[in-house]
């Protein structure tokens, strides 16, 4: 059981002043393996601050993402799966699933993160699924109207990945969640 | 005679006893050495028939004589003895100044210990008692060391109950003693007392303690001129800490010691002893921290006086105390006028003051406050659109004062929060924002920045209805990336988020939306790496088709950028051909047989399988040829390509018949 955290589009300070307490308290070190973020921090406190929570923190550059060169998209392996990271700005149409498709399948991974447009999205389709872990401090969109707090925790075992989702909403903390099995050859498929 | 008047004529003698041998220069050690505190047990004293007491000597030749107690003349010889010399007297002086000292101390414990004794007799005997003695004595180092054993031996109720007789004493004492730290330690006793439960507070009104407490103070400071600016400052401190646990709804009280501290420091120059500084910054930080509610703090009418002896320094340390204080506590700050308050108290961050100068800062906490004043703008919140409004200009006032360095970090936090402002009012009042923010973008001298947020502002225009001002917007927009944004990699990202808003916009009539999308192509063409200029024109085909009801779906233009985008790819293949190492383009056409294959699946017309297979065979010759420069990348996105076109070839219905032509 591998514990992978995805989360993006802060925007601290532009858009906001601060993860929501509530998420902050149940973020402790040590419990997850992995973090997975698509950018938009935007400054260095925040990147330390993830750090404290998992030494392995893996970025991607957002287009407010002031004084770091993050690439602009990684790949990474963990256990059976292979993730892409791409912070999504540079996909048009933004949040348009066939074209982040696309990126999926330019990258050769069976889950892409992606962000951008501040809406969770768990998407499957015939190469892979693509997961918008959404903006953990619900800041601003032009893409997207009344935006909840949102992250991501993956748990990977093996063949399968449990995608659970946690949102703020109306200040309660609210979780779902998607299994994904993935075939030994190709992709995964939904349950 | 009764056990309370044995003692308290035992202190008093022992006190006289302990102040003499202060000034008692040599001593006949044999005959009276240490008085030690056990011995005020009282199977060790011996009394005549006559009733003297008598103690035993204690010298260290154990002798069996006992030295009359009381005895003003102490009975002694003033002998030197030969054996020893004066700086091992000395010593042993000390020791026994040092033990007497502890004994006289140990009768007022005892006395604290009787049971007899109750707050009656305490307030009517003991205390008057004790105090003539210490008035009396007129002794400076006793007056202090008993004042602070008072305190520390009686109980906090009886204090309480005798305030007035105790804080009379201290007018009466040498002027030397440091009665400001007694009055501090009774101040944190009774601080303390008052923490430890709530149902003693109302004895606290009963007596009046604030005003006693306050007047005597007042007095001390009075009396004792010289006294240091830390002495007066620390004392005001002891006192507020009082008044925020004893009486935390008296908002009165707290800006009244404030008041206090203000009428003491105006006059002088802003303070640069570090010690008094930081008493400051105590006196300052005690409402924050008593306070969650930030706000409440904002109203007290002498704290920003206060602030303003600070040096600049501590003027912005202070300022971020605040700021953290509303952060860590979550603090909404709601009306105009509380934003007013807030940034006067905060202005030492928000500008540059008179007298200082910005280059002076190190760069690092400079980002650090000017990121913390950049979160706080989102904690300046009200639900009725008309008063954040208010506030939303408020800020806008202040924070144009900051100057360029400021203004990247301020000004996008100002945006965010009228957007998201704009956003509920819909349209009114929608042009009015727009022109300000246009004034207040281009002021930020950071270009790449001021498109982003110029990009933001045309979104929100959209959605508002405004096609003039989203209009503006863009172009204001493309001002800056034609004559700012120079560096390569900078340009491919800023033409992306041009084209992506582009995309987007669906207010534009056709001159306006052809003129913009025309510059947006021609920009893409004109990047200087071929890859990205492929990319960025492929990207454009979306802005002739956008998926909504009403948008456009211009299935030539589609293709038209797409037939550029390979044109561009071929003479990258070219130069990669003729230039060693560099990774084949090949993928770039993978890229490109993708965008085929969306627009064909969306229906456009000029997509035919025919060009899909055309494009497939390109690529499959590309990457058998040998000049190609085998890329990792590519092989497995092609496959995955082909895949893909197989699995929409086994659906059923519409799709599985749009892909039976192509064969993979």
């Amino acid at each position: 059981m591998v514990l992978v955290l995805a989360l993006g589009d802060l925007h601290i300070p532009h858009r906001a002043p601060d993860l929501p307490p509530k998420f902050k308290s149940m973020l402790v070190p040590g419990k997850i393996q992995h973090i997975i973020c698509t950018g938009n921090l935007c400054i260095k406190e925040v990147h330390d601050y993830l750090r404290t929570v998992c030494p392995d923190l893996h970025i991607t550059q957002g287009e407010y993402d002031e004084e770091t060169r993050y690439p602009e998209t990684k790949t990474l392996t963990i256990g059976q799966f292979k993730l892409g990271i791409c912070h999504g700005h540079q996909v048009i149409p933004w949040g348009d699933l066939d074209s982040l498709a696309m990126l999926q399948r330019k990258l050769d991974v069976d889950i892409l993160v992606t962000g951008h447009t501040h809406q969770f999205k768990a998407y499957k389709h015939e190469a892979g699924v693509v997961i918008n872990p959404g903006s953990a401090t619900g800041a601003h969109s032009s893409i997207t109207y009344d935006v909840n707090p949102s992250f991501v925790l993956m748990d990977i075992d093996g063949l399968r990945v449990v995608v659970y989702v946690y949102e703020l909403i109306d200040g309660e903390v609210k979780v779902d969640k998607i299994d994904f099995k993935k075939t030994t050859a190709t992709a995964p498929s939904a349950h | 005679m009764d056990a309370v008047e044995f003692v308290l004529q035992n202190f008093t003698e022992m006190n006289k006893l302990w102040i003499r041998m202060q000034h008692q220069v040599c001593w006949n050690t044999s005959v009276l050495t240490c008085m030690a505190p056990e011995n005020l047990h009282a199977t060790k004293v011996k009394m005549n028939r006559e009733g003297m007491i008598f103690w035993p000597c204690r010298c260290s030749s154990a002798c069996d004589t006992f030295i009359l107690f009381g005895d003003p003349e102490l009975r002694t010889s003033f002998g030197l003895s030969g054996l020893q010399g004066p700086v091992r007297v000395e010593e042993k002086l000390e020791k026994e100044r040092s033990e007497l000292r502890d004994l006289v101390g140990k009768n007022l414990h005892v006395l604290s210990q009787i049971e007899g004794i109750d707050l009656e007799m305490y307030k009517d005997n003991v205390l008057p008692r004790i105090l003539e003695q210490v008035v009396d004595c007129k002794d400076e180092l006793a007056q202090y060391y008993l004042m602070e054993c008072i305190i520390q031996v009686f109980p906090d109720e009886y204090h309480l109950q005798t305030l007035e007789t105790l804080l009379g004493a201290c007018p009466l004492l040498q002027p030397t003693v440091d009665i400001k730290t007694v009055l501090s330690q009774l101040m944190e006793r009774l601080s303390n007392y008052a923490a430890s439960s709530a149902e003693v507070l109302p004895e606290f009104l009963q007596v009046e303690a604030f005003s006693k407490l306050s007047n005597a103070i007042g007095k001390v400071i009075e009396a004792q001129v010289d006294m240091p600016i830390v002495g007066v400052i620390t004392l005001y401190v002891s006192l507020l800490t009082f008044t925020l646990h004893v009486h935390p709804d008296r908002l009165d009280y707290v800006d009244q010691v404030l008041g206090a501290c203000v009428k003491k420091l105006s006059g002088k120059a802003k303070l640069e002893d570090s010690k008094a500084t930081k008493q400051v910054v105590a006196l300052l930080s005690a409402p924050l921290e008593k306070f969650n509610e930030i706000v409440t703090a904002l109203t007290l009418s002498n704290y920003p006086r206060v602030m303003d002896h600070l040096d600049s320094e501590t003027n912005k340390v202070m300022a971020m105390v605040i700021i953290q204080s509303i952060m860590k506590n979550n603090t909404c700050v709601s009306t105009a006028d509380q934003v007013e308050v807030l940034f006067e108290l905060i202005k030492g961050l928000i500008k540059d003051l008179d007298g200082t100068h910005g280059d002076e800062l190190d760069d690092e906490d400079f980002k650090e406050e000017q990121n913390s004043v950049a979160r706080l703008i989102h904690m300046l919140y009200h639900d009725e659109p008309e008063e954040m409004l208010q506030i939303i200009c408020l800020v806008r006032k202040h924070i144009m004062t900051g100057g360029p360095k400021r203004l990247p970090f301020t000004v996008p936090s100002l945006v965010f929060s009228s957007l998201k402002l704009v956003r509920r009012l819909q349209g009114q009042d929608g042009d009015v924002v727009g022109e300000e923010t246009i004034e207040t973008l281009s002021s930020v001298p950071s270009p790449e920045l001021a498109l982003r947020l110029y990009l933001q502002c045309a979104e929100a225009a959209n959605d508002c209805d405004l096609e003039p001002v989203a209009y503006e917007f863009f172009t204001q927009a493309f001002v800056l990336y034609e004559e700012e944004v120079t560096d390569s990699k900078a340009q491919v990202t800023a033409i992306h988020l041009i084209i992506g808003t582009l995309q987007r916009m669906n207010v534009f009539g056709v001159e306006n939306r052809d003129t913009l999308t025309h510059k947006a192509t021609g920009y893409s063409a004109k990047l200087l790496k071929k890859p990205d200029q492929c990319r960025a024109v492929y990207a454009c085909s979306h802005l002739f088709w956008v998926d909504d009801q009403d948008g456009i779906k211009d299935g030539e233009r589609v293709l038209l950028c797409l037939k550029r985008s390979l044109r561009i790819a071929n003479a990258a293949q070219q130069m990669a051909n003729v230039t060693r190492g560099s990774s084949g383009p090949v993928i770039l056409f993978v890229e490109i047989l993708n965008k085929y294959l969306y627009f064909f699946e969306k229906g456009n017309p000029q997509i035919t399988s025919a060009a899909i297979q055309d494009l497939v065979e390109l690529i499959r010759t590309e990457m058998q040829s040998d000049t190609t420069t085998p890329d990792p990348a590519s092989d497995p996105f092609f496959a995955s390509t082909l895949r893909y076109i197989q699995f929409q070839k086994q659906k059923s219905g519409a799709m599985g018949e749009k892909y039976d032509p192509i064969k993979v």
